[in-house]
């Protein structure tokens, strides 16, 4: 099969939705521009006119109502933010309008708007570029958050959030932008609400989110060659609604839970899986859960800060040996995601 | 044109006299959901959901849309069992006198937050520029809404792209109890929405049949010109903000200014021109009159003896 980036996925996605269906139209601050919001929106303004694919004022509040009002009247708006810092001036209308909507009208009316929205770590990006803060719209019922991590897992879910018939919050983290991976060309739907098993393993369970998966994944092969250990990695994937299901499976098998999630700890989404495994796996526990997240301050500038601020595979690595009893291993000779070998220009 | 004027007082007596019956049976204490009382506003629900008919028009409202709900629907029987929080409500009680909506009469729903149903309504004009219906979306707002980002954020979009849309203001100088000249800093809200690429119609008026024409026009100027209008209608609210008792004495209004108002109250002005310009007799007037007290004399009791909702109804429609 083909190999296309995760950013082309949802770029392949967004061009057969939109030829499938004339109501989706995508729109947001600098849509159609030459950057094209990491390349995922390229094409579009070309193929489907600026009617169907739009640039905004600088307006994030309105334009979030606008994809409601569009979406009560029969269409299926995309808005497209470049950083989830900047969807918080529209939170408003997700929060009070979009999500309670269709609840209000008795289900009379729809509210099937997709938001993507790009999250996480470039470099030097600061605090007010670098939010994930997903947990606070996961809270929200009548809201759907998808997080995906693969390119495969990127298109079909983003297929899926598009004809949906509830709100979507779609979340895209910037690395994520540039992985690699098989995914077949024709349109095809990912179930939300489904975890997926990213690895299976039988001696302890992480549980990651967005960028976090690529971290245990790389921790986890580590832990096998290092201590001979076998590390079940599992992706949520949708946030709400939560499909807790593998997890706690996992769980009752390994008896070991980790949870690597790309936010802060303090009341974050790993909050939410501590909890339902503490609940469901009680009595499976042979230790603690445990949860590895951004440091509870906010996101430094400098490089040597920001390493202080983000965790990585070797937290990962850490906990798990803690957990299992295991000597320190040394981990200096190996290489790890770096992301100077991705990105050169300001970003 | 007679028929028109009736239709029209029909609707402003039914808004005044659903309001009436809910002062009167307020403090029973069943009707437990804050109402926000439409009493000296009718004639702009009236005029313009009446100019804007089902297949013509959407409507958007606020907490404050008791006058809309009965201007577009006529019914007040699943209004009242909505206030009294039964099955047969509304919205079966989930939506209570701030949430009130009639998809199938063109009225999309409301906002309980100052400003927010305006990006709203703006995507809802966009969809019908889309599909080329030529429906005209009308947003009602108080004129606290326009302190709101929300507000100007929605104005700029709605006039660089054309929206076929109707902003109307009711401007009764208070948010909550706060007057615009504690609020503004400046002199006036037409003046400064003129600069934008839209209509402005301004009007201080309680004739529904004045507002109803112009509705009319600024229809037709957006066929004209393809611009969206900023429609300023200025009223008094007869009520405190909020429940059902006067407030005159509360010391940031006087009854003085009240009783100016009450000289060209908008169900009575229109009742006499019934009489006095359309032909239509006193006799005919009260059998009017009668009939719709009668029509909410019958809703509220059918609203009392109606089952309470089930409480799977809080799961339901949560998501499509």
């Amino acid at each position: 099969m083909r190999k296309i980036s995760y950013g082309e996925a949802i770029n392949e996605a967004t061009m057969q939705e939109m030829e499938r269906d004339p109501n989706v139209f995508v729109y947001g601050i600098g849509v159609p521009d030459h950057k094209k919001i990491f390349g995922t929106t390229a094409g579009l303004v070309e193929k489907f006119g600026d009617k169907r694919c739009f640039d905004t004022p600088l307006s994030e509040d309105a334009m979030t109502g606008f994809a409601l009002g569009a979406a009560l009247n029969g269409m299926r708006p995309i808005h497209v933010h470049a950083r989830i810092d900047f969807l918080l001036l529209g939170i408003n209308q997700i929060a009070n309008m979009m999500a309670s909507y269709r609840y209000s009208v008795r289900g009379k009316l729809k509210a099937p708007v997709v938001i993507r929205v790009v999250v996480g770590r470039g470099w030097g990006q600061t605090f007010q570029h670098s939010k994930t803060m997903y947990s606070a719209f996961a809270h929200i019922p009548g809201l759907k958050v998808v997080m995906p991590t693969t390119p495969k897992d990127a298109k079909g879910l983003l297929i899926s959030s598009i004809r949906d018939d509830s709100p979507v919050l779609f979340i895209e983290h910037r690395w994520l932008y540039y992985a690699t991976d098989e995914v077949p060309e024709e349109p095809y739907t990912i179930p939300l609400g489904k975890s997926s098993v990213l690895r299976e393993g039988k001696d302890l369970t992480v549980v990651a989110t967005s960028w976090m998966n690529v971290e245990a994944l790389r921790a986890a092969e580590l832990l096998e060659k290092r201590h001979g250990v076998s590390i079940e990695v599992v992706d949520p994937r949708t946030l709400t609604p939560l499909d807790d299901e593998p997890i706690i499976e996992s769980v009752n098998k390994t008896g070991h839970c980790v949870i690597a999630d790309n936010d802060w700890v303090h009341c974050g989404f790993g909050s939410e899986i501590a909890a339902r495994v503490n609940e469901k796996s009680f009595g499976n526990l042979k230790s603690p859960t445990k949860r590895i997240g951004f440091a509870f301050t906010h996101c430094p500038g400098a490089r040597e800060l920001e390493n202080a601020f983000y965790p990585n595979a070797v937290d990962i690595i850490r906990s798990v040996e803690e957990k299992l009893g295991l000597p320190k291993t040394d981990v200096d000779s190996e290489e790890f995601y770096s992301y100077e070998r991705k990105f050169k220009g300001p970003f | 044109m007679k028929e028109l004027s009736i239709e029209l007082y029909k609707k402003v007596f039914l808004i005044r006299t659903a309001e009436e019956k809910i002062c009167e049976h307020y403090m029973e204490d069943e009707m437990k959901t804050p109402v926000h009382l439409s009493v000296g506003q009718e004639a702009i629900s009236a005029g313009v959901c009446a100019a804007l008919g089902d297949d013509d028009g959407q409507v958007l409202g606020t907490y404050r849309s008791h006058g809309i709900y009965l201007a577009r629907t006529g019914e007040s029987d699943k209004f009242f069992a909505e206030l009294y929080g039964k099955a047969t409500g509304v919205a079966q009680g989930v939506a209570g006198s701030m949430h009130l909506s009639a998809p199938d009469q063109g009225f999309l729903g409301t906002s309980a937050i100052v400003g927010s149903i305006i990006p709203v309504a703006s995507g809802a004009a966009f969809a019908n520029k889309m599909q080329g219906n030529g429906k005209t979306v009308a947003v009602f707002f108080g004129d606290g809404a326009i302190d709101e980002g929300a507000f100007w954020e929605t104005m700029n979009a709605a006039c660089l792209m054309k929206l076929p849309m109707i902003f109307v203001c009711e401007d009764n100088d208070l948010a909550v109890h706060t007057t615009k000249s504690m609020r503004h800093g400046y002199k006036s809200i037409t003046d400064v929405v003129s600069q934008f690429e839209c209509n402005v119609l301004d009007a201080e008026t309680t004739d529904v049949e004045e507002i109803y024409n112009l509705t009319l026009k600024a229809v037709e100027l957006y066929k004209e010109n393809g611009k969206p209008c900023f429609m300023h209608l200025k009223y008094y609210r007869y009520r405190e903000h909020v429940g059902v008792f006067e407030d005159f004495d509360s010391g940031y209004r006087s009854r003085e200014e009240f009783e100016k108002w009450n000289e060209i109250d908008p169900i009575t002005t229109q009742r006499q021109r019934l009489i006095d310009d359309r032909g239509v007799s006193e006799e005919q007037v009260k059998a009017i009159e009668a009939d719709i007290i009668n029509q909410v004399n019958k809703s509220i009791d059918l609203a009392k003896a109606a089952p309470l909702p089930d409480r799977a109804e809080i799961f339901k429609d949560l998501y499509a």
